[in-house]
């Protein structure tokens, strides 16, 4: 399991009880007690708890989990599900970017471009990733690592999970606006399959310019949305305290997200979040992920780029001709 | 009657005259016309003449897009298309105003059913498929409405094998129809990536203001983009920048020179200058 940095508000009970648990089990290690039958009782209780709580979880909860720092990143899928990850670094024009990164990697022994924003956990590693927000270099690189996908024929992988572009003065002065719009289009017309995961936040045109693919998945608790809620709450609400109503009316999660015809499939986690069990969120992951490779794989190039236009294509909602 | 009241934007009493015989009675804003960057003050006739721009310090005021469009094309040549497309409220979006009455009351005191103008025109002969954005209904903000439109201009480009023109002025994504107008980025760029294959120009017009999800797509996607003199053009709104940098931006951040000087737009035209620098641009690629 991976290591809990810190418990949401609506886990604290659980998480209380886990820790009891704990102190059961320790007790009875050290042979004071027999307490098998307590702890038993106990682990059956934190079940129970857990299913209950992860059953009936707000927007704005799942917001929450979707933003973890314990949830698997971007680094830690490939580690779980990729052999033989290559970085590569650099957009060739003026600098490195380690908010967005990738390589070529093996996924079950098959060479594929894997790309994919990077958070980090601690503050130290916060700075150095820039809090998973991409500069106009992130998405340059992102574009260079996709065309030599396409001219190697690999299959591309994204991972999303930032909360948006960066907004900054050297961003807008080296084209912010101009290397995302670009990776939209190169990406509409990649001749090779690309399966987009949202792995935690999907945030706004930062997220999207890694996400134009064949297939759109997302995590059970990921949310991807036009403007975090909290920009939301203060633009229309003008209040950010209300972003737990915005999160609401602006239906940022999966589940939503499915249901709106956006998204092509919910990829289930463990129950309790991926943070608390980044091997189990990964096998869940990759058995979905060979799903939809194994099926986009029968498609030629240009059979690819049509099913990429039309599910894009199709995707609005208006009356009238 | 005192001076100031000449200006007010709706008189009580209707001048005794239209100001614009064309715009009918919803454009009579009174007979004079004060310029916001430098204070001159000029008869709204004549201003309207000068293409809505400052004759003192030429300020580009914003110019409806319906007349910017019939001013582009030759004469009857602009027919346009997809009006009939109305927004719906996907989400059941509400916040201080349900979504769905803020676009019957726009929808109303503007007489347009959305942010986005489209159709085909011959600008001095050659067939040009194009649109322009109406900022003053909900800041230009793209939901489905606008993202289809702007696609059709592309598909209908694509088909008429003839070059495409957008004139953007936008805040960006449309909030209310959450990820559907962020799926518009998407969209709209993958319809320029096919109509590329005809190899005819597309010509990105940039006005004030062009921020958000609007640049960060089709609007930035131009084989030549132009500008206005000192729009406001960026990813994300100044005001952003600010609240995360905690520190001012320096003059004239994000204006058209800016970008200019940044090599991130081809060049910055007089609204005078931009029909026939168009008509150039088209002979020279089209």
């Amino acid at each position: 399991m991976a290591q809990v940095s810190y418990a949401l508000e609506f886990e604290r009970p659980l998480i209380e009880l886990e820790r009891k648990i704990g102190e059961l089990k320790s007790l009875s290690k050290s042979g004071a007690v027999d307490m098998a039958q307590e702890v038993g009782r106990l682990e059956k209780k934190a079940k129970r708890l857990q299913e209950e709580i992860f059953s009936d979880l707000s927007r704005w909860q799942i917001v929450q989990l979707s933003r973890h720092n314990a949830r698997p990143f971007f680094l830690d899928y490939v580690s779980h599900l990729f052999t033989d990850y290559c970085e590569l670094a650099g957009d060739r024009h003026f600098g490195e970017d380690s908010s967005l990164i990738g390589g070529f990697a093996r996924f079950d022994g098959e060479p594929v471009l894997v790309l994919g924003h990077q958070k980090g956990r601690s503050t130290k590693e916060n700075m150095e990733r820039n809090f998973g927000m991409p500069r106009p270099e992130g998405y340059r690189k992102s574009r260079r690592l996709m065309e030599l996908a396409a001219r190697f024929n690999r299959p591309i992988f994204t991972f999303i999970d930032t909360m948006g572009a960066y907004p900054g003065i050297g961003a807008e002065e080296r084209g912010q606006a101009e290397a995302i719009a670009v990776n939209l289009e190169v990406m509409a017309g990649l001749p090779v399959p690309v399966i987009c995961t949202v792995i935690g936040e999907g945030g706004s045109g930062g997220a999207l310019a890694i996400g134009v693919g064949n297939r759109v998945l997302m995590m059970e608790y990921s949310t991807y949305s036009v403007i975090s809620p909290e920009g939301c709450a203060s633009i229309l609400f003008r209040d950010a305290t209300r972003a737990d109503k915005a999160a609401e009316a602006l239906k940022v999660t999966a589940k939503d997200l499915f249901a709106l015809g956006v998204i092509d499939e919910v990829v289930p986690e463990p129950v309790g979040g991926a943070h608390r069990d980044h091997a189990a969120a990964a096998k869940s992951l990759g058995a979905v992920l060979r799903r939809h490779a194994a099926q986009l794989g029968k498609l030629s190039g240009d059979e690819l780029i049509a099913d990429r236009y039309d599910r894009f294509r199709a995707l609005g909602v208006f009356t009238g001709k | 009657m005192t001076a100031s009241a000449w200006f007010q934007k709706k008189p009580k009493i209707a001048p005794s005259e239209p100001s614009d015989s064309e715009g009918g009675p919803s454009r009579m804003e009174g007979l004079w016309f004060k310029c916001d960057a430098c204070g001159e003050i000029l008869l709204r006739e004549d201003f309207e003449k000068n293409l809505n721009v400052c004759p003192a310090c030429s300020a580009h005021v914003a110019w409806p897009a319906r007349t910017r469009l019939l001013h582009l094309c030759d004469p009857d040549t602009f027919e346009e298309f997809d009006a009939a497309l109305e927004p719906q409220d996907p989400l059941g979006f509400s916040d201080s105003k349900k979504y769905k009455d803020r676009i019957k009351s726009t929808k109303k005191a503007l007489g347009e059913n959305d942010a986005f103008v489209g159709g085909v025109g011959q600008i001095d002969g050659v067939q040009v498929s194009v649109g322009a954005f109406l900022f003053e209904f909900m800041g230009g903000s793209m939901g489905s409405v606008v993202g289809e439109k702007v696609t059709r201009v592309f598909e209908r480009a694509y088909q008429l094998k003839c070059p495409a023109i957008v004139f953007s002025a936008s805040g960006g994504a449309r909030m209310q129809e959450g990820i559907f107008s962020l799926m518009q980025m998407a969209k709209t760029s993958a319809a320029i990536q096919r109509f590329r294959s005809v190899r005819k120009p597309y010509l990105s017009v940039l006005l004030h203001p062009t921020t958000g999800g609007v640049a960060a797509s089709f609007s930035w996607l131009g084989d030549v983009i132009l500008a206005e003199p000192k729009a406001l053009i960026g990813f994300a709104g100044p005001r952003v920048i600010e609240q995360t940098i905690r520190q001012k931006l320096p003059p004239g951040f994000q204006r058209s020179e800016f970008l200019l000087e940044h090599g991130m737009i081809d060049a910055i035209v007089q609204r005078k200058d931009l029909r026939a620098r168009i008509s150039s641009l088209l002979g020279l690629l089209g």
